[in-house]
């Protein structure tokens, strides 16, 4: 082999790809810079002109996110001193903490409804994935392209009679309806990447553990199940990431008990609609753990994002 | 004598059959795999489509129950098909599309075309350039609207520093020419990752030795270009395509976010206004109408395409 490869670009060429791309990195970060940013200045900061990229931190956009807080008289003020520093940072505004915002609440929806649906459409879909990888299925090819057909539908479509037939079994606004909606729409994904992986596994394996006694179900859970487990782990980011992320369905069918965080972080801006500290701090919080994931398991995600189209 | 003919049947049983005795056959497993998830997108999916296309023929309202919904024919079909404001909505909704894909398909190839030269670092810079397309777009949406603000908004700014004027001279979301070029813009910086993953892949895909063929024959980087790259990235790029097409048509979080539909209808995508008509003015049984003809089109662009790809990929 020689050194020189006439496919392989030269030193020159690949400093200024490099240059460029990294210039478009840098302002495709602007944005969630931004946010972040944000999140620590103070109302008056985040509205200043011109934009303030130095400014003296502030938790005041965190402590708003958190709490409810009313104003009060100088006297009552005077009378009771504050009780920790986030009932000293909003006493500059003559308030006092009343108790906390629903921010929490919301959250904590987002993760069990996240958790829960990834979970049911994990474990739905690596069995369907296992069946219709290893047996034969009458029609097995037109059942998968109808699973994967179902996510061309809008969501709008769909949310009408499913807005129906949710009120009508009591199923509106619960954590058990929204499960089992972002289920229905994850699993067809979860199918399609999953019977990807297991196909990828050699039958063999399960053939010499089916020979040596173990029953079929064994065989699934016992030899299949761990060899599949990376595919298993990045389809299961990949679920999660739509269901922590979708928002269509939340703002139609949730209101009081399972609001999910994306409709409800819009609202925090509140009545003056100054409120963009709060905003940015309740959106950096919900947005933190995606990028984290993302970047932490970029290798793992690539097929879950290009739909599989992408085997690698 | 009928014992050991037992005995000896039994021993003659093939191990398939054994297995099938001890435990469920094959054929039952496989149904039983299967079954939760067609049933779950049976009762989800396909339940609610049919129930669908029957409320697209009755003029019933979602909000008022007593009354008895009636059945009105083809009547909401004909008074969508022949609504002037839907075709506005619609030729919002294909300026959406066309600028979004083309300017997302121009940046996602030359970005794919550029990290493919595998310099320093471009493992990680890839990621980072990812990051936008794995956000909830609703709340990315919403902080867009702080980012657009003419007065105090981070976008002006930078926009009339470059340019110079006035930062508060121009709205993006305010005005009508520029609303719907702000959705553009947000949905570009989105998703243009989405473009570049699947381009880089098709990139990786063609193996050197074509190159080193076409080097030894001397063919110039242009025309290696235009007859090995571009042919073979095809196929890809117009998967892209497809994805973004779909996703974009059923387009709602986002610009409902960013614009609401605003201003006037400028930028009320065909999902916004469906939602308009199913949830705030509550005429179920035409809004059933509009999403079964929304619908009825997505599918029937995306065969006419895939059938296109597919062409493409014998090719």
């Amino acid at each position: 082999m020689s050194a020189y490869s006439i496919t392989e670009p030269s030193g020159r060429s690949k400093w200024f790809a490099g240059t460029l791309v990294i210039l478009y990195a840098l302002i495709t970060m602007i944005p969630l810079a931004w946010i972040m940013l944000t999140g620590f200045k103070s109302p008056a900061d985040a509205i200043s002109y011109p934009p303030k990229v130095l400014f003296e931190p502030t938790l005041e956009g965190y402590v708003n996110l958190f709490t409810t807080r009313t104003r009060q008289t100088q006297e009552f003020l005077e009378a009771n001193p504050p009780q920790n520093w986030a009932d000293e940072i909003v006493r500059d505004y003559d308030m006092v903490i009343v108790g906390p915002s629903k921010f929490g609440e919301r959250f904590l929806n987002s993760v069990i409804i996240g958790f829960g649906s990834t979970f049911l459409s994990i474990f739905l879909g690596t069995l369907a994935a296992y069946a219709f990888s290893r047996f034969k299925i009458p029609l097995a090819d037109d059942l998968l392209f109808f699973i994967l057909s179902t996510r061309m539908m809008p969501p709008i479509a769909v949310a009408i009679p499913i807005f129906l037939m949710y009120r009508n079994l009591g199923l509106s606004d619960t954590h058990l309806g929204m499960i089992l909606l972002y289920t229905a729409v994850n699993i067809s994904l979860a199918v399609w990447l999953l019977k990807g992986f297991i196909d990828e596994i050699p039958r063999e394996y399960e053939e010499a553990a089916l020979i040596d006694g173990y029953t079929r179900f064994q065989a699934f859970y016992k030899v299949v199940l761990p060899q599949a487990a990376t595919g298993i782990a990045s389809t299961a980011i990949f679920c999660l990431i739509f269901a922590w992320n979708e928002y269509a369905f939340a703002v139609l069918l949730t209101s009081a008990t399972a609001q999910t965080a994306p409709p409800f972080i819009p609202t925090i801006i509140g009545v003056g609609g100054l409120d963009w500290p709060a905003v940015a701090a309740g959106a950096t919080i919900f947005l933190l753990p995606v990028m984290i994931f993302t970047i932490l398991l970029r290798k793992h995600l690539l097929r879950g994002i290009t739909f599989g189209a992408v085997r690698k | 004598m009928t014992d050991s003919l037992a005995n000896q049947a039994a021993q003659a049983t093939p191990p398939r059959v054994a297995r099938k005795i001890r435990g469920f056959s094959d054929r039952a497993i496989a149904w039983i795999f299967v079954a939760p998830t067609i049933f779950l997108l049976l009762a989800i999916n396909i339940f609610p489509l049919i129930w669908t296309i029957q409320l697209s023929f009755t003029n019933f309202k979602a909000n008022r129950l007593n009354r008895e919904p009636e059945f009105i024919g083809l009547r909401n079909y004909e008074r969508i098909l022949t609504d002037s404001d839907i075709w506005l909505n619609m030729q919002a909704t294909a300026h959406f599309l066309f600028w979004t894909i083309t300017l997302q398909v121009l940046i996602g190839f030359a970005l794919a075309w550029l990290i493919h030269r595998n310099f320093k670092g471009s493992n990680f810079w890839t990621t980072v350039i990812v990051l936008p397309m794995m956000l909830s777009p609703a709340v990315v949406g919403n902080f867009w609207k702080f980012l657009y603000q003419p007065q105090i908004g981070l976008f002006n700014y930078i926009v009339t520093f470059f340019t110079g004027g006035e930062a508060s001279s121009f709205e993006m979301l305010g005005s009508v020419n520029l609303a719907p070029w702000s959705i553009v813009i947000v949905d570009t910086w989105m998703w243009t990752p989405f473009v570049m993953l699947i381009c880089l892949a098709g990139l990786r895909s063609i193996p050197d030795y074509i190159y080193e063929a076409a080097e030894v024959d001397r063919a110039s980087k242009l025309r290696q270009f235009f007859t090995i790259t571009i042919p073979m990235v095809l196929p890809f790029l117009m998967l892209a395509v497809l994805f973004r097409g779909i996703e974009n048509f059923k387009m709602f979080d986002l610009v409902v976010q960013l614009t609401g539909g605003g201003p006037g209808s400028t930028t009320e995508l065909t999902s916004i206004n469906l939602k308009r008509e199913a949830f705030e003015k509550w005429r179920t049984g035409y809004a059933s109408a509009y999403a079964i003809i929304l619908f009825v089109t997505v599918f029937g662009l995306a065969s006419i395409y895939v059938k296109a790809l597919n062409k493409v990929k014998e090719r």
